[in-house]
């Protein structure tokens, strides 16, 4: 299934739902093209909310890391809300866990940016 | 290769779209084959990652070069080869995407993904010059918690 992502303000904080598979090709350009986007617009508070995102390969989870970093170094923060099993478990594996916060309800998630 | 093997083999493109189809061509396999939901993900993704590699690092994305993916499957395993026109590498090469240095790196976890999900993993050099990575997952017990119960090891149902 082919990535989507939209966007929506709340609280301040950027909301990007995406659904779909985040793999290499369009799924990781797809991604990477929205996060620019956002940091043009001067959006760095950003929240993706995976909840529909049910597979992530290398690729993705290197898109994952890069849309981190590059959001970190413009003074923002990323976070990542409502993991699927599958990429809840791959983030464990590679212990990226201890790098993204990652909330399983979304009030939570946008106080945490306050 | 034993009678009740199956070897089946075909060449790729060095191009994204082989990434799926290698990934599908494994899962029809997979299932068939009897592997339950969990191992068929962890086949597929290892497929994946197997053929990325020779996309990406392997071939290095030029469109000349082939990508030779075969599977064999005896009644123990399915066993899974994937193998590029690359320079080759050594496996004692590869960063360790866990340590702390590494955890921020846009690249490098195919290998640890591949190991991570697959009974056996190893990367010898191939007969095109470049890396053959062969790697491959016991088959489910049938009736077992990982079986399908479509597999070639289930029992025929005795009539009652």
């Amino acid at each position: 299934m082919a990535l989507r992502a939209t966007y929506r303000e709340a609280a301040g904080v950027t909301v990007v739902d995406i659904g779909g598979r985040i793999t290499l090709g369009e799924g990781s350009a797809l991604l990477r093209k929205t996060i620019r986007e956002l940091l043009e617009e001067q959006r760095t508070l950003i929240l993706l909310n995976l909840a529909d995102v049910d597979y992530i390969d290398s690729s993705g989870i290197g898109e994952l890391v890069s849309a981190y970093t590059g959001v970190k170094n413009r003074g923002g923060n990323l976070k990542l809300l409502h993991l699927t099993k599958k990429v809840h478990d791959l983030l464990q594996l590679t212990k990226l866990f201890t790098v993204f916060e990652v909330y399983s309800d979304e009030s939570s998630a946008l106080r945490s940016y306050k | 290769m034993t009678q009740d093997s199956k070897h089946m083999e075909v060449t790729l493109e060095t191009q994204v779209e082989s990434v799926n189809l290698a990934e599908e061509m494994c899962l029809r396999v997979a299932e068939a084959a009897g592997f339950g939901e969990d191992d068929c993900y962890r086949i597929g993704m290892s497929v994946r990652e197997g053929v990325i590699n020779a996309f990406h690092y392997g071939n290095e994305e030029r469109p000349e070069k082939k990508i030779y993916l075969a599977l064999d499957l005896t009644p123990e395993k399915m066993v899974i080869h994937v193998l590029d026109e690359g320079k080759g590498f050594d496996l004692r090469g590869v960063p360790d995407p866990l340590a702390e240095e590494n955890l921020l790196s846009t690249s490098g976890r195919g290998i640890f993904l591949m190991r991570a999900f697959m009974d056996e993993f190893e990367v010898i050099p191939g007969r095109t010059g470049g890396a053959e990575i062969i790697m491959s997952k016991k088959l489910p017990a049938p009736g077992s918690a990982g079986s399908n119960g479509k597999g070639h090891n289930v029992e025929p149902k005795k009539e009652s």
